[in-house]
């Protein structure tokens, strides 16, 4: 089991034509995803590796190929109108790769999916993966092993990192998620270590985390009440000056809030094990089991 | 990015945000043309330079302070001549301070009280909101420590936005009392206009301030503007000074490299945001200073790595490199040579730490450990950081 994706995920790609798109949904395919439609306005009609249906529009791709689950990889600023067309035309898991996108797109599109039945995760992210079964996104594929460790992260090759370690010393993954790097995404960690939390066959958890925000604390205060596997967690950005923003949008710490300090205390006060440094991520989760 | 003071009112006088009046000057002439335009005997002569603590600052000249009030043009042309072409050090500029190249020359008021008042996107409920308070003028986080009563909050409905009787409320709450309530609401509902119109991640007013005469006014405005979204705002572009930034940073950002210029001696060169971030982080942890961030991001190219090279040895106070890469998308014989061809045509005279991992890593350190150069191969993050917190530090006689 996992959670989100699997070997029944049919997988529509919005930007399939695109460089960047076309190239990871060839790899997606290589590692065993069913591709089934992509998506490029006045591009319909075409097959994408001779193979794949190209759509106008996404309503079509789903009307004809039963899709539930879209890559988008649409440049930032058509990306939040992208994600909207997902939504307005029923896809349940919306992944958007995309990064740049302004953060009152996002706003908008935070407010217009209220009530709607899909989910978000990212943007700016490295997609999910159900390791052995399914991948949306871009990571590299052949780190991950199937098994019964969770991985929730904002970072990209940060999770690619703590994949590594885990696969390295033989503890496979159900489903790893990246959440993407912005101040508003869709999925958030909160969100992702509940859906962990029900997975029968999630066993322990690996949550990560950087400054800014206040998510990992939201996430923290829910796992000290409700959660009773292993979580281990690493924040990253401990040497960040103040008022600077780290690369990833999101990553600013701001009015002395959000610092690394601040979240690895409230995450330590929920009974999570922190990783002192980023070498650790992966022993410091396994300690934690074999206790 | 951070805009001048001068620049801050034109956008604020662009969406009918009631300013002091008020211009920008280059020359002493210039200066005196405003001052004498302006029709007033309350006149502040302010340099032009991104940094904070003006008032208090000193020229390197020896002249006293970058704000200066006064009451005649000619005492205008005067300040300003002091000012001009002279270098300014404030607590915020460091020692080499700044060079500065233009005066804002305004109307000063006569204050009876003094606000705050900003908007910002609250993360956890994805909307804006406005944070304000009647304790203007001075550090806001301080006033949200000792009194946070005197902090209203009020989130904004993201496909709303700022509703009148919002406003109203807000001038009550911030006690306006009637004759004003009509200019705190405009003031307000202009504000939240330019915030939303040049896509804004904060603009804070520090102080709103009611003068003797009963007029509402933004006197000075900070600006903080969504770097993803200046795509579409040209005219925002327009307004970056490249003289007050980094040059560093600067060339980072004309190769699309992620830059940030820190105090210590080790550089790093690292794919990915968070990857960076924990590797500055290790570096620390194992008793070194980081000197930057740079994310070389996760599809950059042979050239874009070489150029990346370029900036970390032009800093002379770099005294190990380590070079920190978890192929995904980035494949590790890129980043191979770049490193290979960076240390062809820069000279390379530090010592440099290489952990590879990932996609094509096998191909990677053949071409690293084929080129002859000499470097130091880390087997993983904590051992790569360890090997470079020692290469940087100094020998012992």
């Amino acid at each position: 089991m996992s959670i989100l994706v699997d070997k029944n995920t049919r997988l529509l790609v919005q930007g399939i034509t695109g460089k960047a798109g076309g190239f990871h949904a060839r790899s997606c395919m290589e590692y065993g995803t069913n591709v089934v439609a992509g998506v490029t306005p006045a591009r319909g009609g075409e097959l994408f590796e001779d193979k794949v249906p190209v759509f106008d529009t996404v309503r079509e791709a789903v009307k004809e190929t039963g899709c539930n689950a879209t890559m988008i990889f649409v440049p930032a600023e058509f990306a939040a109108d992208s994600i909207l067309e997902a939504v307005d035309a029923g896809i349940p898991l919306v992944v958007c790769i995309t990064e740049g996108i302004p953060v009152l797109d996002m706003m908008r599109v935070r407010a217009g999916m209220q009530g709607s039945h899909s989910r978000l995760i990212g943007p700016n992210c490295p997609g999910i993966i159900t390791p052995g079964q399914c991948k949306i996104g871009i990571m590299p594929g052949y780190i991950h092993k199937p098994g019964n460790i969770g991985v929730v992260s904002r970072s990209g090759t940060l999770t690619y990192e703590a994949v590594w370690q885990l696969s390295e010393r033989g503890y496979g993954q159900s489903t790893c998620i990246g959440i993407g790097g912005d101040p508003i995404n869709g999925t958030s960690h909160l969100d992702a270590v509940k859906l962990f939390n029900e997975d029968p066959d999630t066993h322990a958890i690996v949550l990560i985390g950087e400054i800014g925000g206040s998510a990992e604390e939201e996430a923290a205060a829910w796992l000290a009440m409700h959660c009773k596997k292993p979580v281990a967690a690493f924040i990253a950005g401990t040497t960040a000056p103040p008022g600077r923003r780290m690369g990833h949008a999101g990553a600013i710490v701001s009015g002395g809030r959000g610092t690394a300090e601040s979240k690895r205390k409230a995450l330590e006060a929920a009974g999570i094990a922190v990783a002192e440094t980023p070498a650790v991520m992966a022993d410091t989760l396994i300690g934690l089991m074999k206790k | 990015m951070n805009i001048h003071e001068y620049q801050a009112k034109e956008l604020l006088e662009k969406f009918g945000v009631s300013t002091t009046p008020g211009s920008v000057a280059t020359t002493p002439e210039e200066a005196e043309r405003v001052a004498r335009a302006l029709g007033t005997n309350n006149l502040v002569v302010k340099a032009q330079i991104h940094a904070g603590g003006r008032g208090k600052g000193t020229f390197k000249s020896g002249f006293q302070g970058g704000v200066h009030l006064c009451k005649t043009a000619g005492q205008a042309r005067d300040l300003a001549e002091q000012m001009l072409g002279q270098t300014l050090v404030t607590h915020q500029t460091g020692p080499d301070g700044r060079k500065v190249n233009k005066v804002l020359v305004s109307t000063s008021v006569e204050i009876s009280r003094e606000l705050y008042f900003a908007i910002t996107i609250d993360r956890a409920i994805s909307a804006p909101v406005i944070v304000a308070s009647t304790e203007g003028g001075v550090e806001i986080e301080k006033v949200a420590a000792d009194m946070p009563e005197k902090i209203v909050r009020m989130p904004i409905d993201p496909l709303l936005g700022l509703q009148p009787y919002q406003t109203r409320k807000l001038a009550r709450q911030l006690g306006f009392p009637s004759a004003e309530m009509r200019a705190a609401c405009k003031l307000f509902a202009s504000l939240y206009r330019l915030f939303i119109a040049c896509d804004c991640s904060m603009v804070e007013v520090n102080p709103l301030v009611v003068t003797k005469g009963g007029d509402v006014l933004a006197l000075d405005a900070k600006f903080n503007f969504d770097d993803n979204a200046l795509f579409r705002h040209p005219e925002i572009l327009d307004y970056r000074d490249l003289a007050e930034e980094d040059p560093r940073e600067v060339q980072a950002s004309k190769s699309h490299l992620s830059y940030i210029g820190l105090d210590g001696n080790i550089a790093c060169l690292v794919n990915g945001a968070g990857l960076a971030m924990s590797t500055m982080d290790i570096i620390k942890y194992y008793g070194g200073e980081p000197a930057n961030f740079l994310d070389v991001g996760g599809g950059a190219t042979e050239q874009q790595v070489t150029e990346a090279f370029k900036i970390l040895v032009a800093d002379s106070s770099v005294k190990a490199i380590l070079v920190n890469i978890f192929g995904g998308i980035m494949k590790c014989d890129i980043i191979a040579r770049g490193i290979v061809n960076a240390a062809k045509i820069v000279n390379l005279s530090v010592p440099l730490v290489v952990r590879l991992e990932g996609t094509n890593v096998e191909a990677g350190r053949k071409i690293l450990a084929e080129s002859g150069i000499p470097l130091i191969s880390g087997i993983d993050i904590a051992d790569a950081a360890r090997k470079v917190v020692a290469a940087a530090a100094p020998k012992a006689a």
